[in-house]
């Protein structure tokens, strides 16, 4: 479906996309996890063939973005980063102006439309303007309207950054429902729940390369341990306990508000810690996430 | 809708077919009419908010300064150029309408479509290109003038100052002189990042063109070098040529003005994709 080689995208002097190569399937539902200003939405702004090439080689559905541009987009669907829907109009007007644009017959437009309205659980708001309507409407809305012209490819730009948990849920289930239809995804995210979710394979980037590839367990395995202790103690003490707790874990971070423990058994490194007599504020004991690989791999956390 | 806040029931519709296209038409509508389409639809929920000022307004001056003005011009110095002051005046706001619309349609809108509303990058993300996408906000653009045009020039015949069947060039000799602003006007509009420098192109170029470019009075009145300034302005090529058209006293000189005219339009078109391109496609 997609295929980089060597890809860089410069802005003047600024490298965004620092040279990188993957493969992405057909079915495949693939992740771009990192921070902002990691390279994510250039190097989606690429595969979507909205943003030139500046370097490297890129090859999507067959076909060459450089000279194939709309033909590629007429098969590609694209839920950019911030919402470009027509305020002033209705929901099902947004629908039909986009199928227009694919130049599909406005009666085929109106039976999609009346499906995706279904699908994105705006049925009832259908001849409402677009302005009131919530963030994650608006959302489900811009995802409505890139699925109207049935496309091979999905490309979701950050897709439920700034909604809240219960819509970014709703949001979840309708991705995951598109995935199970086989549509093709590639999504950008800094939430590490949304990566490990949606993303069959995905790729840590920072600074304009991959810092790891691989499946969610993939990568947890590789790049962090079974368990991990979050420790809280009274601000500002972190510094001078943590060298103390060193031995117990196989690797430790200190976050300004905790102290996070690398361990095969979260429970026997906790037991330790309070046989040294230290009384943390607060303890907890969870499995490894993708947050931590990410933080193993770029010593930040994902969302600054 | 029985669908619950979780979604409805696997086993359900099947949304998406996937491989199977969708069908679409055996002669593709051009790209860039698609563009304009979405104006067009646009237009259908919002035009009345603009009737005042492209039906009404230029109406209106015809009726103040052409009819009441003019009669007292008539009486004291027998009309301007051998016809009344009416006839006279009447190209002149067809043409400086056709500026107007030309300019307004081609500032704000086009902002709104980068920055606002980010119309324009709706469109990059499905097959349109860049160049479609400023050709068909220029077609709208002269699409809804031809409208405006027509309803003037109706109007025109009704007080009776159209004296020649050249009149009906006159249509297409607004538009031009609508698309030798809207072209221009979009390529600067599209590498403006703050919509006050419209109000600037407003103060400093456009009214007083529309006040001195021969719309109201012939240029001769003008001291010798405003009259050179005036002869280079956009609008006094749009003036003379309706006028001329209107009146039925069309010469080679009319040659020259279309010249100028498109020009200015094809010049502003081709600094458009430069100004489209190097804004929305980085």
């Amino acid at each position: 479906m997609v295929e980089a080689h060597g890809l860089v995208k410069r802005f003047g002097d600024f490298v965004a996309v620092d040279g990188v190569d993957f493969t992405i399937s057909p079915g495949e539902s693939f992740g771009f996890l990192g921070p902002n200003g990691a390279g994510k939405t250039s190097t989606m702004r690429m595969i979507s063939c909205i943003s030139p090439v500046s370097e490297g080689t890129l090859s999507v559905l067959g076909m060459d973005p450089s000279t194939d541009g709309p033909r590629i987009r007429a098969r590609m669907g694209l839920v950019p980063q911030e919402d470009s829907l027509d305020l002033e109009l209705t929901v099902l007007d947004n629908l039909m102006i986009y199928g227009r644009y694919f130049d599909m017959p406005k009666k085929v437009i109106r039976e999609r439309a009346e499906q995706l309205l279904d699908f994105a659980q705006l049925t009832d708001r259908a001849n409402d303007r677009v302005d009131p309507l919530s963030g994650g409407m608006k959302r489900r809305l811009t995802i409505a309207r890139a699925l109207i012209s049935d496309p091979d490819l999905l490309i979701l730009d950050e897709p439920t950054t700034g909604l809240d948990p219960q819509a970014r849920h709703l949001l979840w289930d309708r991705l995951y429902r598109l995935k199970q239809e086989g549509v093709t995804l590639i999504i950008t995210t800094h939430y590490m729940d949304e990566a490990e979710q949606l993303c069959d394979r995905l790729v840590v980037m920072d600074k304009g390369r991959f810092a790891a590839e691989g499946t969610p367990r993939q990568l947890i395995d590789a790049f962090s341990t079974k368990e991990v202790v979050e420790l809280r103690f009274a601000p500002g003490q972190h510094e001078e306990i943590a060298p103390s707790l060193a031995a117990l874990a196989e690797r430790q971070e200190v976050l300004p508000d905790r102290i996070l423990l690398y361990t095969e058994d979260g429970d026997a490194a906790l037991a330790e810690v309070a046989r040294m007599g230290l009384v943390a504020q607060s303890t907890l004991v969870r499995r490894s996430t993708l947050e931590d690989v990410f933080l193993r791999l770029t010593g930040r956390t994902l969302v600054d | 809708m029985t669908t619950t806040a979780h979604g409805t029931a696997p086993g359900d519709a099947v949304y998406f077919k996937h491989g199977e296209s969708v069908p679409v038409r055996r002669i593709p509508t051009p790209m860039w009419l698609r563009a304009a389409r979405y104006w067009g639809y646009q237009y259908r929920r919002t035009w009345r908010s603009s009737v005042v000022t492209s039906f009404l307004i230029p109406i209106l001056y015809l009726a103040a300064m052409g009819i009441a003005l003019g009669s007292l011009i008539d009486k004291h110095s027998h009309g301007v150029d051998g016809v009344t002051y009416v006839a006279y005046l009447a190209p002149g706001l067809l043409a400086g309408t056709c500026m107007q619309i030309g300019t307004n349609d081609a500032t704000y809108p086009v902002m709104g479509a980068i920055k606002w509303m980010r119309t324009y990058l709706a469109q990059l993300a499905t097959p349109l290109e860049v160049y479609d996408v400023l050709l068909g906000h220029l077609a709208w653009i002269m699409a809804r003038l031809a409208i405006v045009v027509s309803i003037y020039l109706v109007v025109m015949a009704a007080f009776g100052v159209i004296y020649s069947p050249w009149a009906i060039a006159a249509l297409p000799a607004a538009l031009l002189t609508g698309l030798a602003f809207a072209a221009p006007v979009s390529a600067f509009a599209a590498t403006q990042d703050k919509d006050s420098s419209f109000s600037t192109l407003y103060r400093f170029a456009i009214i007083p063109m529309f006040l001195f470019s021969g719309t109201f009075f012939p240029i001769s009145q003008l001291p010798t070098w405003l009259q050179g300034v005036a002869y280079a302005t956009p609008l006094y090529h749009g003036v003379s040529l309706c006028r001329d058209l209107t009146l039925g006293q069309v010469s080679w000189a009319d040659l020259g003005h279309v010249a100028y005219l498109c020009a200015c339009g094809l010049v502003g078109y081709l600094a458009g994709r430069r100004t489209f391109a190097r804004r929305l496609v980085v």
